[in-house]
């Protein structure tokens, strides 16, 4: 267990108060009206071609699911497109992070749901996965 | 890897290299266990595995652990499924441990049509972790012997540890590159979705062979037996992510009512033959509604029959 525990970040404190209310409003006041971000506290957005995955109804970060309509539109909201079909296209047409959508993406921790992703990359709360799962990671 | 040391059945024959035969099992709403016997004794030696679904088309039925134990009982043996919708990361572990101590030896593992493609549009869909966690869990459950969190299991699950994709939805271009990360994730075998459009697949083979996929999992092509236009129909416009051609419907609705189950096995056995010549094509997964003996038909006029007799497999 131990092995594995090492890996995850030194526990730190958290950013003062004001600091974490401010960044969670710039962060909503830029991100949701841009790309309809729906504040998942854990941003991959550079990963998934600009197309936030948390508008998937099924919550999808690792790619698309198979009811995908034929007219590239969701199964579930069939007024919207896909959003990995959105993914796919914008992911080519960004020169550094191409290849991201490639990656495979942790499961999602619903405790950083409405939390500041900025905040999270700062402290690297949003890298720490379960135990098991970097236990079980390739290479 | 060895035959004799295979995880199930299906994985010694797919070892040995044998074009390998599934087929989907009814939805059962009984709690009679004879419902489920009746429809293994009709499959038993026709087909090499057996798919228990897991709420198809987002509907409640007999549940899938259920039935793969009870296919056991008649010698038949399961793959079972399990979807993202219904369950959290702790349900899913919960029943991919209980369904090995139970003697189910495969598992395909997907996120599963959405609750509103369903009966019960109005409940809450959980999709917790998405089908990439969900394959890597299994993994780390059986190959670490751990649950997500961390914590050990006594025994770990022996499973092999199945996916599906489907080849013919879009985004198309990314269908490969999102089987290459179920392999890495944990994907063993895939089955796809249903195949009518063979040249889409050959396209997607293609791409999956550039990218150096296929010598790493084996590949079952789902193949549908139609009853009649009207099912084909509800396959079309009722089922998510499924690509009918019109030629499949007009087909079907050129011959008369009684002749149209000939026609559907026609078709399928069609399909079976094209996807039986695709390189990197390990077997075909055959799904009907309500159709078995089409089922075994097609097996049998595709001249696949006997079935190959499996290496026993220790029990998990």
């Amino acid at each position: 267990m131990a092995r594995t525990l090492d890996r995850r970040p030194p526990p730190q404190a958290p950013p003062p108060r004001g600091l974490r209310k401010a960044l969670l409003l710039v962060e909503r006041a830029i991100k949701e009206p841009i790309w309809d971000c729906r504040m998942c506290g854990q941003c991959i957005l550079h990963s998934t071609g600009l197309s936030c995955p948390m508008r998937c109804p099924k919550n999808l970060r690792n790619g698309p699911c198979g009811g995908v309509l034929q007219d590239g539109h969701c199964e579930v909201v069939p007024e919207m497109r896909c959003v990995w079909v959105q993914a796919w296209e914008g992911s080519r047409r960004l020169p550094l992070w191409r290849d991201h959508l490639r990656h495979i993406q942790g499961p999602t921790d619903w405790r950083l749901q409405e939390t500041s992703s900025w905040e999270n990359l700062l402290t690297g709360r949003d890298r720490r996965a379960p135990t098991g799962w970097t236990a079980g990671a390739p290479g | 890897m060895t035959a004799a040391t295979a995880r199930s059945g299906l994985h010694a024959l797919l070892l040995e290299g044998e074009f390998v035969v599934t087929a989907e099992l009814q939805t059962v709403d009984s709690a009679d266990p004879s419902a489920v016997h009746e429809l293994a004794d009709l499959l038993r030696g026709k087909v090499d595995a057996v798919n228990c679904t897991d709420n198809s088309a987002a509907r409640p039925h007999l549940a899938s652990l259920a039935a793969a134990h009870l296919l056991t009982d008649r010698g038949v043996e399961p793959i079972m499924q399990l979807t993202c919708r219904d369950r959290n990361r702790l349900g899913l572990q919960a029943d991919l441990l209980g369904a090995a101590a139970l003697g189910v030896r495969n598992v395909v593992l997907m996120t599963g049509d959405d609750v509103s493609a369903g009966d019960h549009p109005e409940a809450k869909p959980i999709y917790d972790i998405d089908a990439i966690h969900l394959l890597r869990i299994a993994r780390i459950l059986r190959d670490e012997g751990r649950f997500l969190s961390g914590r050990e299991v006594g025994v770990p699950p022996g499973f092999l540890i199945g996916a599906v994709e489907n080849p013919f939805a879009p985004p198309l271009e990314f269908r490969p590159m999102r089987l290459g990360k179920k392999i890495e994730a944990g994907a063993e075998f895939v089955q796809t979705q249903i195949c009518f459009d063979v040249d889409k697949l050959r396209l997607f083979m293609a791409r999956c062979g550039e990218l150096g996929l296929l010598d790493h999992v084996w590949i079952l092509a789902g193949v549908f037996v139609a009853r009649s236009a009207r099912a084909a129909r509800y396959l079309r416009d009722q089922v998510p992510g499924i690509d009918v051609p019109e030629e499949v419907i007009e087909r079907m609705d050129s011959v008369p009512p009684d002749r149209q189950p000939d026609e559907g096995v026609r078709i399928a056995l069609e399909v079976v033959d094209e996807v039986r010549r695709i390189p990197g094509i390990s077997g075909i997964h055959l799904m009907s509604i309500r159709n078995e003996t089409a089922i075994v038909r097609v097996v049998e006029e595709a001249g696949l029959l006997p079935r190959p007799t499996a290496v026993a497999a220790p029990v998990a």
